[in-house]
């Protein structure tokens, strides 16, 4: 098949057209909805602010799902089949398989998200992300996701199929790199929730048209977190991937072992998707083995690959940097990492913020006894959004300050305020979760639109404590807000009104992947003490305390539930 | 030849490589393991909750 490929003269990446375009494609519609998901959210926080209560509960209860949609599926995973197609056609130096196949998905997806979108906001469709049954939505609503679901279903087996040509056209040999792989990993938990998807959504849809009459209550529940919560699995394989990129690209650092990083990847693999039953730990239908067995014995296999990743990134970056000459103290690596390029500096507040924040708080959240603290209060998106927001979303900003000289073919307008968006929106988004995390823990309704539930016979007097926080919420979310309106003044900007700059030169044959044994480096050269990189080993200890004593702190809140003595 | 040198091109692929080298077994195991544990077992405890009298 005839195509061309253009080696950007900035990176050295060499761009197929096809893959090329779909990725802006994909990486545009991500941003549209970014942005209309962020509008929404001001409609949220500034009605979850209890001196503001801006909204009606009819319009709140629109915003919200709408904003759910928008930002945890729409926004997230148009931006994944970007990065998808980067990982496979750009890393590995090949045509993409498919490519009318991977319009027609990308077309899917826009028409069921725009279907999605027209059916919420007409009113009859305010059922939340998770829409419960038997609460019921307008047919459009449910058919928008499951076209949505089948487009990146499609996305996903075109980067499948790129990885086959790839392989037969010998772009590369040996292994896939390891960014390829987290990608790999990204797709294969994206296949089991789309799939879990497809399975209770389409007898949903069935019965809002009134062919099925009914579909099971807690079946819709457990089948749906497959879909629910795994696809934000895909979020951490996919940034996790990004991480490493961003490493290598900011340092040209190796990972630290990269066996291990690929072994930590298959637990993602085989577990990672297992945590959705920490959802659905307060329903009665569930066995306590399923639930024990689910949410810890295997779910704490995906929690080791996380740590492995959070420890063995900065433990690489730190090697690099020791390389360089930067090896003074604990800390000297980490004091002169570039600090003032957004494309690090959303990358690393990203990773402190996934691991201590979302990490530490997943892990009380599917412990059995400490859910009961805490189940479906706003702590529980007071955990998502550290880790969906802080952990992904960031990740994907920071991303994308690299790819606009590098994919857009632009110049950054305003660098300058490009340097404070990864800090305005991820140290305010930290906030947003620490005071989330906080009201809930005091017992803050998860979703509803007043939380004192006036008027009704659940009115319930919280401290003065649970309305400072939710108030903080509604400052520091504010902050978020406008740190997400910088990037995207940025990035359309940059596409607007940027410099154009050199593509690079045009060839109409590949250039395959030199032949590279397995990176391995630090490790074997360093011994396996695990003192190549002392700071992030102290980095690491202050996380195991941290973790600790978060974890024993509320079995001691839990302790003091029901008063026994 | 040494399987244990990751600077040597001909080593024999360790089995564990060969694994994480083909993503359509892992895809088998990535979507069958949580289908098993989480989806499958799942269902069954519900199913299986005894009908009121």
């Amino acid at each position: 098949m005839s195509t061309t490929y253009r080696t950007c003269p900035r990176s050295g990446l060499q761009f197929e057209l096809q893959a090329e375009r779909l990725m802006l494609a994909n990486a545009v519609a991500a941003v549209v909805f970014l942005l209309v998901g962020g509008i929404l959210a001001v409609g949220v926080v500034l009605t979850r602010w209890p001196a503001v209560h801006w909204l009606s509960a009819d319009a709140f209860y629109m915003v919200l799902t709408a904003h759910g949609i928008d930002m945890l599926i729409f926004w997230i995973i148009f931006f994944e089949m970007a990065v998808l197609y980067f990982c496979s056609s750009t890393l590995l130096r090949c045509r993409i398989a498919t490519p009318r196949m991977a319009w027609l998905g990308f077309a899917l997806m826009l028409i069921g998200a725009v279907t999605n979108n027209i059916a919420v906001f007409r009113g009859s469709s305010s059922v939340m992300m998770t829409s419960y049954v038997p609460m019921m939505a307008e047919p459009a609503f449910y058919l928008g996701l499951i076209l949505f679901a089948v487009g990146a279903l499609i996305g996903c087996f075109v980067f499948l199929g790129t990885l086959v040509v790839a392989k037969r056209e010998k772009t590369y040999q040996g292994s896939i790199p390891l960014v390829t792989f987290g990608a790999v990993t990204a797709t294969i938990i994206a296949v089991f929730t789309i799939t879990s998807g497809a399975i209770i959504l389409i007898p949903t849809f069935l019965m809002s048209v009134g062919i099925v009459k009914e579909v099971d209550p807690l079946v819709y529940r457990t089948i749906w977190w497959a879909f629910g919560h795994s696809s934000q699995q895909i979020n951490v394989a996919a940034h996790i991937s990004i991480w490493y990129a961003i490493a290598a690209i900011c340092f040209g650092a190796k990972p630290m072992s990269e066996r291990v990083s690929r072994g930590a990847f298959l637990l993602y693999i085989l577990f990672l998707q297992l945590a959705s039953a920490h959802h659905l730990l307060a329903d009665p239908g569930m066995s306590t083995e399923w639930k024990v067995v689910n949410t810890s014995y295997f779910m704490y296999f995906a929690v080791l690959a996380s740590m492995i990743h959070g420890l063995t990134i900065p433990g690489a970056i730190e090697v690099a940097q020791r390389e360089k000459g930067y090896t003074k103290g604990l800390f000297e690596w980490l004091r002169k990492a570039p600090w003032g390029n957004p494309v690090f500096s959303g990358m690393f507040i990203s990773l402190i913020g996934f691991g201590f924040l979302g990490g530490i708080s997943g892990v009380m959240m599917g412990t059995e006894q400490l859910n009961m603290l805490i189940h479906n209060t706003i702590y529980v998106p007071g955990h998502f959004h550290a880790t969906v927001v802080v952990g992904t979303t960031l990740s994907f900003m920071a991303l994308t300050y690299f790819l606009i000289p590098v994919l857009f073919k632009r110049e950054m307008i305003n660098p300058g305020l490009a340097k404070l968006q990864p800090y305005m929106f991820g140290l305010s988004m930290y906030f947003f979760c620490l005071v989330m995390m906080g009201a809930g823990t005091l017992g803050v309704a998860r979703r509803h639109w007043d939380m004192t539930m006036g008027g009704s016979p659940l009115a319930y007097e919280f401290p003065g404590a649970a309305y400072l926080m939710m108030g903080l919420v509604g400052i520091a979310g504010i902050a978020a807000i406008l740190g997400g309106a910088i990037y995207i003044y940025i990035t359309v900007g940059s596409l607007l009104w940027g410099k154009k700059l050199e593509p690079g030169v045009q060839t109409t044959q590949t250039i395959p992947l030199p032949k590279t044994p397995m990176p391995n480096v630090v490790i074997q050269s360093h011994g396996s003490s695990g003192f190549a990189a002392p700071g992030t080993f102290a980095l690491a200890m202050v996380f195991l305390v941290s973790f600790v004593l978060y974890y024993f702190i509320n079995w001691k809140y839990l302790s003091q539930v029901w008063g026994l003595s | 030849m040494n399987e244990n040198d990751p600077n040597d091109l001909n080593a024999p692929v360790p089995f564990m490589q060969e694994l994480l080298d083909n993503p359509f077994l892992l895809l088998f195991l990535g979507v069958m393991i949580p289908m098993v544990v989480y989806s499958l077992w799942g269902v069954i405890d519900i199913l299986t909750i005894p009908v009121a009298k």
